[in-house]
């Protein structure tokens, strides 16, 4: 016990002189904790965050894959719990929605100069969060199984269709097209992606009318159902990791993937050599006629909490800019995320989130009720994939699902 | 007992229930009867790292000043009740008037969330709880008529499914029965259909629920029935023997009996978590083919906008569906308690 006090003051004392001569990043005193997801690029820029510690200035951070249910409570007090959320394009709009986070207009012009225009966030003319990294779904698949039955890498749905028809048919692999078609969030992202990719647009513009039930959705539930007959048949149970062990395992060959996740299939990892060494990233899918690719662009930022003090909200911002610098980026850092900041070195895995950005795909829309029709989306789509009811009464469910929320939020009379 | 000290004696946990019981209630109920003010909007232009886009935002400045006027949000009363995601009044009037037949009534009625969610929750609890009752009296008497040394192990093994976690034990049950699952290919190869899956089939779902949920929640049953055994009166057993009853009748006519009062105590305890069905529903990942109302709650809560009105009512919805369930049993037990 004695030993191990002895070790802890020294410990305290080492933690306490190191820290002192660390305070960098040109803050003088401020608390700074960060909320937000938990994956390796956040966990590096909330590491690089808590190098400028030391003397008053304090650096805490949370992240957890639950942050969507704690950030919006955490940033709602006065002072707020957390001095910074780090967000994507979906989930900044619960934080401008509950208007728990400040613009960062004034930070920028006194401490930002040096941020590049691209990463800077506006809403209506006010920056609200600074961008640090793009992601974006896109066709992931076998390049060995591709040659053994004489086709290029699809570039469409109807494409992926036929590619995978013939895998069947030449007894390759039963079932193989996957996709993260787990009932809830993910399955309306599918959809999402797959209503864009038709053109179609979410709302009548301007309003917070749904309009969905449309030649646009019926297309765009076809065509899911066309793939899941392609899909393992529990795919209403997969999930983004569900869908990666089957790739993993070797059965599936085609599938539309984050740019975020396929690191997880190139590697070495959790998979046999011929699996892991064939694994090739493409663009985005196209389907349909629009010209519009079917996906979704979407970037992680961070925001500026509004119930703090200007000292905590300036302490946070240079921390969180420190966070983000272009010397954070080395060797073990680089292939974390496709990064935003201008020295970002692209290696082969990150190529389909640049060839996603290349094609002009649509970013997830910041409006302030799509989180709600996403809900609806995901809460009834596998009706219709079940085969338990028409697309035209999925779409219908879909409408009143959605129209009755945003009721009750206030968004609709 | 004195008036006096039994006030005294009752006050901490009387506090205590208005507190962590009381108190919550009523703001629930107060929730659910408010719903978020309007929210003026206006078009915006969002610019980021992929250019600008045309957009909707919410004028923080117009809608502030209708949040200052009233902080608890716009009085709704029922709407929330009524409306089209929860009791739907309206929408079942509709289906009652348009449907062609009690059959085509019931399969439309299922489509809206509430009464999908009563549907499972309702099935689930109405089998679930006599088959948990009959198994956990069926274990009971099993381990009570084995040899005392092995007592102790074979009460531990019969215990396991209620000491793991819920979570942990249905992702167990999960991948077991996944299509290249054990339990999974083990079915598909009983049944010589190779395209069987489990988590393809509502009703294999369903019932692979109701398993787990039995499975699960037997142990407790047996427990209380264990414990009543002990205390079943020894010589009454023996007058039976002698006038030569047989196993089954001694069960039938004087151990059942004896335990009547335990049952009804499961019985209470298992509808209750019953019909709060809800571990099994996330870790089996059967949201698209079974919910309940607790599933309904966090649905509301855990999406990116949080509806907190919605999952109020809901919550308000079980309450009074817990009481309704438990009406005659509570009615049973008061009445032998007059006696």
């Amino acid at each position: 016990m004695k030993t191990f006090k002895t070790i802890a003051v020294g410990a305290a004392f080492a933690a306490l002189f190191s820290t002192t001569a660390m305070a960098a990043c040109g803050i003088e005193s401020g608390r700074v904790s960060i909320v937000g997801n938990e994956f390796p690029a956040i966990q590096s820029i909330a590491a690089a965050a808590a190098a400028c510690a030391g003397g008053d200035v304090t650096v805490e951070s949370n992240l957890t894959a639950d942050h969507q249910k704690i950030n919006v409570a955490g940033m709602s007090g006065d002072p707020a719990e957390y001095t910074t959320a780090v967000v994507a394009n979906s989930s900044i709009v619960a934080l401008i929605n509950e208007d728990v986070i400040r613009p960062l207009d004034d930070l920028v012009a006194k401490h930002g100069q040096d941020i590049p225009k691209h990463q800077l966030i506006t809403v209506d003319g006010k920056i609200m969060a600074v961008a640090f990294m793009a992601n974006a779904q896109h066709l992931v698949y076998r390049k060995d199984i591709l040659e053994k039955i004489g086709m290029d890498a699809p570039t469409s749905y109807e494409e992926m269709l036929a590619a995978a028809a013939k895998i069947r048919r030449e007894g390759i692999l039963d079932y193989p097209v996957g996709g993260a078609y787990k009932a809830g969030w993910n399955l309306a992202q599918e959809f999402t992606n797959m209503y864009i990719g038709t053109g179609g647009d979410f709302f009548e513009p301007g309003t917070a009318n749904v309009s969905i039930n449309n030649e646009n959705g019926i297309a765009a539930l076809e065509m899911m159902k066309a793939l899941t007959a392609y899909m393992n048949p529990d795919y209403l149970t997969h999930d983004s990791n569900a869908t990666n062990a089957e790739v993993e395992a070797g059965n599936v060959a085609l599938l539309n993937m984050w740019g975020s996740r396929t690191g997880n299939l190139m590697d070495d990892e959790g998979a046999e050599e011929d699996v892991y060494s064939n694994i090739a990233v493409g663009g985005p899918l196209m389907v349909g006629g629009s010209g519009r690719p079917a996906t979704t662009l979407w970037w992680d930022g961070w925001t500026v909490a509004k119930n703090i003090s200007d000292e905590d909200a300036e302490a946070t911002f240079l921390a969180m800019k420190a966070g983000i610098s272009p010397d954070m980026l080395n060797d073990e850092t680089m292939s974390q995320a496709v990064w935003l900041m201008p020295n970002f070195e692209a290696s082969p895995v990150n190529e389909g989130v640049l060839a996603t950005v290349a094609a002009s795909a649509t970013p997830y829309p910041m409006v302030p009720f799509q989180g709600l029709l996403h809900t609806a989306l995901g809460d009834n789509i596998a009706d219709f994939l079940k085969g338990d009811e028409t697309a035209k009464q999925t779409l219908a469910d879909i409408e009143a699902a959605y129209t009755v929320a945003a009721t009750e939020k206030g968004f609709l009379k | 007992m004195k008036h006096s000290s039994f006030f005294w004696f009752v006050l901490p946990s009387a506090l205590l229930m208005l507190l962590f019981i009381a108190l919550p209630i009523v703001s629930v109920v107060t929730q659910s009867l408010y719903t978020a003010h309007e929210q003026v909007i206006v078009e915006v232009e969002n610019c980021g790292p992929f250019g600008c886009t045309k957009s909707t935002a919410i004028d923080q400045e117009a809608t502030e000043t209708l949040r200052a006027a009233e902080p608890l949000g716009k009085f709704a009363g029922l709407d929330v009740y009524t409306d089209r995601n929860h009791l739907a009044i309206s929408e079942v009037g509709t289906l009652w008037v348009e449907s062609d037949g009690l059959p085509d009534f019931g399969s439309a009625l299922m489509n809206l969330p509430f009464y999908k969610a009563m549907g499972f929750t309702l099935s689930y609890t109405a089998i679930v709880t006599p088959l948990t009752i009959i198994l956990g009296f069926m274990i009971a008497l099993a381990i009570n008529s084995v040899a005392k040394v092995f007592r102790g192990p074979t009460i531990f093994f019969s215990l396991l499914p209620f000491i793991i976690t819920p979570l942990v034990g249905s992702l167990v049950l999960f991948w077991m029965v996944d299509a290249r699952g054990i339990l999974g290919t083990g079915l598909q190869w009983l049944s010589g259909d190779p395209t069987l899956s489990v988590k393809a089939s509502t009703g294999l779902m369903w019932a692979m629920l109701m398993t787990y949920g039995v499975w699960h929640s037997a142990p407790f049953a047996f427990v209380v029935f264990y414990a009543g055994l002990q205390t079943v009166n020894q010589d009454t057993i023996e007058a039976a023997l002698i006038d030569g009853a047989s196993r089954w009748e001694r069960i039938r006519y004087v151990v059942i009996p004896h335990l009547t009062p335990l049952v009804t105590f499961v019985a209470l305890i298992q509808l209750m978590d019953n019909f709060r069905v809800f571990e099994p529903i996330i870790s089996f990942s059967a949201e698209a083919h079974a919910t309940s109302l607790s599933y309904a709650i966090f649905n509301d809560l855990g999406g990116e906008t949080r509806l907190l009105s919605s999952a109020a009512a809901t919550s308000v919805l079980t309450i009074v569906g817990v009481a309704i369930l438990l009406s005659p049993i509570l009615v049973r037990t008061y009445r032998d308690f007059g006696k």
